[in-house]
């Protein structure tokens, strides 16, 4: 396999040109993860990304797929996800509809048989027209291989699906290709970029880990979120941005049951601006704490030391 | 796909990740030939998040192969123009040496390897000498050691490389002349030899920390899954208690969620039907009926006298660290009589919970009759047939009445009882030990003294096997 993305001039040329590209689609990627992108494309190897809920990391195939024009191909797994919902299904009904259709048809392809054997002789000889592509019903692992000028496929938190799923991916995930049946082997047209997404609500298999690149991606410091915010957040004053930045910063550092996601302080900073807030208030964000944090317990144990939080966070922007 | 061939510097850090307990495989080590094809060696931030894609796929692994790949790429070899000036430096070194030099019985290679030895030893180039101590080691296949009783055979084998044998002979015979001045200059010679072994012993010592930390963490927390967990050592309380979180972490990762066994022969119609309605109802896909695999609920009674109480606060730890894949637990601690724990050990951390326990109960000599009579008065009444009880004790009640009785209903009302014997079966029945009474009345009675034990056992439950 060489490198076939028809990317001619290829804005995948550098790590450099991968960072600017993804800033421009709207995300403010870190080095790691350019890297990733890079190394993804020229190794043609899929990535795994894991790290803690809402930290873009179904975000990042999103904007993959707008920087690089290409159709996103999102496929969502949960337990009891199978073959027949992931890769393909035969359209039962046309199949039916066209027997019934071309009942007629029949005789005029076995009518000067005599016997029985050689009418299944012809029948034979005929194929199985009812068993091709036009009666493939292509699921999205399909899909993403038929795409003529390739595509983003997006395997979304692959550790909700059964082992069993996961042991199936490998084919596609090594070789992008699948086996059907009664088709045959089916290799993309060009290899998708693929992005398998996992919380790691469980320990992935060995198998799939060593055929992806492994790439985590952490909450960010608080410049990077700054930019994440203000990329997502246009127009949003930048001092109400460093107390909204130092606010869910400090809050990460306690102790609490789910700690607020990058999702979460973009959600905050777009309610902070529609309310108008320059300054962070104690009883303002009282009231909207529950946008950053989402277990009763949490909002109680943050709840206590608010006037200490909006205090640093105040210092920090340099409000006195 | 075109494998590379792995260059030199890389083939050895692979070597050293998987010392530090990265598992690289083959198929990882061409990816990473093929991504250093891709970037090359120049920009080290680059490479290391490259390398780091690649090869470390936990967050365990991130951090310890962050930590190899500074140690590796540090290193004096890799700094490219200190190489240069030493190669001088050694040159002058070797022509300098050569005149004073008086001949001494020189023959071939051996005596090269002394000669040039000799000379770096009295020069004061400690660069030259280090280089020259590298390559020994590398002929000397460094990157093979792995424990520390390797050391000195390692030392030896380098030192014998860099010329130390010859270098020893000359010695000899600058003695032999009985000159003042081969006198001295072998005196002075054996100075610097003392500080050469001191110098490759430390350097041996380094690259075992760089080539084999993982492998001697692996060996013994290996030997420690297997050591009978009442005569552990202090020092290995802390380890222990790592190793049982991880156990308990993939245990708990496993079974967290609901599970189902699938029932033969049993057609569930209604999903049947539901599943084949594309095709107007006919049955081409057949889904049969589940059996949901419920999350037990646990109620643990252990003994906490004596022997016994090390494995409890394992068995505890173990528990309360699955937490996640069990429907409920309740925990009790007995000696002389019994107490709910439950509130403790949810409160506090369990080494802290422990210590309270034994302080609040942990004394006198273990009355497993009362014991189990205490229970029936107060939690009786909670025991359901979805019950599992835990019991861990080594049924020795100093010759007490047993109460089998008590036990016998218990295990009418409960789902099952598991008894947990950290004494080897060998002993089951000597003495006051009452195991084969209470045996009857017990789904499963296994030994449990090791960590593995313990895994195997709770695996067991989880399963639904016993």
């Amino acid at each position: 396999m060489n490198d076939a993305l028809p990317l001619g001039d290829s804005p995948l040329r550098s790590i450099d040109s991968v960072e600017l590209g993804l800033s421009e689609a709207g995300y403010i990627a870190n080095r790691q993860i350019s890297t990733a992108i890079y190394m993804a494309h020229h190794l043609q190897k899929p990535i795994l990304v894991e790290g803690p809920a809402g930290v873009g990391k179904t975000e990042l195939a999103k904007s993959v797929a707008s920087w690089l024009k290409l159709p996103l191909i999102r496929m969502q797994c949960y337990e009891g996800l199978d073959e027949s919902k992931a890769l393909y299904e035969w359209k039962y009904g046309k199949q039916l509809l066209y027997t019934q259709i071309l009942k007629d048809k029949i005789n005029s392809v076995i009518g000067d048989a005599d016997d029985l054997a050689t009418a299944l002789d012809k029948l034979h000889a005929f194929g199985d027209v009812f068993f091709s592509h036009q009666f493939l019903e292509p699921r999205p692992l399909l899909r993403s291989l038929q795409e003529p000028r390739g595509s983003v496929l997006l395997i979304d938190e692959i550790d909700k699906s059964d082992q069993e799923f996961e042991a199936f991916l490998l084919e596609i995930l090594s070789d992008y290709q699948v086996t059907i049946p009664e088709i045959g082997t089916v290799s993309a047209m060009v290899p998708p970029i693929v992005l398998l997404t996992s919380n790691a609500t469980r320990d992935l298999g060995d198998a799939l880990k060593r055929r992806c690149l492994h790439l985590h991606i952490g909450f960010p410091d608080d410049k990077l979120e700054a930019k994440i915010i203000g990329s997502r957040v246009p127009g949003i004053d930048a001092r109400l941005l460093k107390q909204l930045v130092s606010f869910a910063q400090q809050l990460r550092t306690m102790d609490l049951k789910k700690v607020p996601s990058v999702s979460e302080t973009i959600d905050w900073a777009k309610i902070m601006m529609l309310l108008h807030t320059s300054v962070l208030e104690v009883d303002l964000v009282r009231d909207t704490l529950n946008v950053l944090l989402k277990f009763e317990a949490d909002i109680e144990a943050a709840g206590k030391q608010l006037a200490g939080l909006t205090h640093k966070a105040r210092q920090d922007a340099g409000i006195a | 796909m075109i494998a590379a061939p792995a260059s030199e510097p890389l083939r050895r850090f692979l070597q050293v990740a998987r010392g530090a307990g990265l598992r690289v495989s083959a198929a990882e080590g061409i990816d990473a030939a093929r991504a250093v094809d891709i970037i090359g060696y120049a920009d080290r931030t680059v490479l290391k998040d490259t390398l780091g894609l690649l090869l470390a796929k936990t967050p365990d692994e991130k951090a310890a192969y962050e930590e190899v790949f500074d140690l590796y790429f540090k290193r004096d070899e890799f700094s490219g123009d200190k190489t240069d000036d030493r190669d001088e430096s050694a040159d002058s070194e070797q022509n300098e040496a050569s005149s004073p030099s008086n001949g001494t019985g020189g023959d071939g290679m051996g005596g090269q390897g002394g000669q040039s030895l000799g000379s770096l030893l009295s020069g004061d180039d400690r660069a030259a000498l280090a280089t020259a101590m590298e390559q020994a080691a590398r002929e000397a296949g460094i990157e093979n050691i792995r424990f520390f009783t390797q050391k000195n055979l390692y030392a030896r084998r380098i030192l014998d490389r860099m010329g130390l044998r010859a270098l020893e002979r000359d010695m000899e015979a600058m003695r032999q002349t009985g000159t003042p001045e081969g006198l001295g200059r072998a005196q002075f010679l054996e100075g610097k030899v003392d500080q050469l072994r001191d110098a490759v012993r430390d350097f041996v010592e380094r690259n075992l920390i760089l080539y084999a930390k993982g492998e001697t963490e692996k060996f013994r927390e290996e030997l420690l899954k297997s050591a009978r967990l009442s005569n552990l050592e202090r020092r290995d309380l802390d380890r222990m208690r790592i190793l049982v979180r991880q156990m308990a972490k993939k245990l708990a990762a496993r079974y967290a969620k609901t599970r189902r066994r699938r029932l033969r022969g049993q057609l569930d119609t209604r999903r049947t039907l539901r599943r084949n309605m594309g095709w107007g109802g006919i049955p081409f896909i057949t889904v049969w009926k589940q059996k949901r695999i419920e999350k037990p609920r646990v109620m643990v009674l252990c003994d906490v006298s004596g022997s016994v109480a090390a494995m409890a606060q394992f068995l505890l730890m173990f528990m309360y660290s699955i937490n996640e894949a069990l429907s409920d637990i309740r925990s009790f601690a007995f000696a002389g009589s019994l107490i709910e724990v439950s509130d403790i050990l949810e409160k506090e951390p369990v080494e802290e919970a422990i210590t309270k326990i034994m302080s609040l109960i942990g004394f006198g000599s273990s009355n497993y009759g009362n014991s189990f009579a205490d229970f029936e008065d107060g939690w009786m009444k909670y025991v359901t047939n979805k019950t599992t009880v835990i019991i861990l004790g080594d049924a020795r009640g100093n010759r007490t009445d047993p109460r089998t009785d008590v036990i016998g209903r218990l295990s009418l009302r409960s789902k099952r009882i598991i008894w947990l014997n950290p004494e080897y079966r060998s002993a089951w029945g000597t003495g006051d030990s009452d195991m084969y009474r209470y045996a009857p009345f017990c789904n499963l009675v296994t030994v449990c003294s090791t960590l593995r034990h313990l895994e195997r056992a709770i695996t067991d439950i989880l399963e639904d096997a016993v």
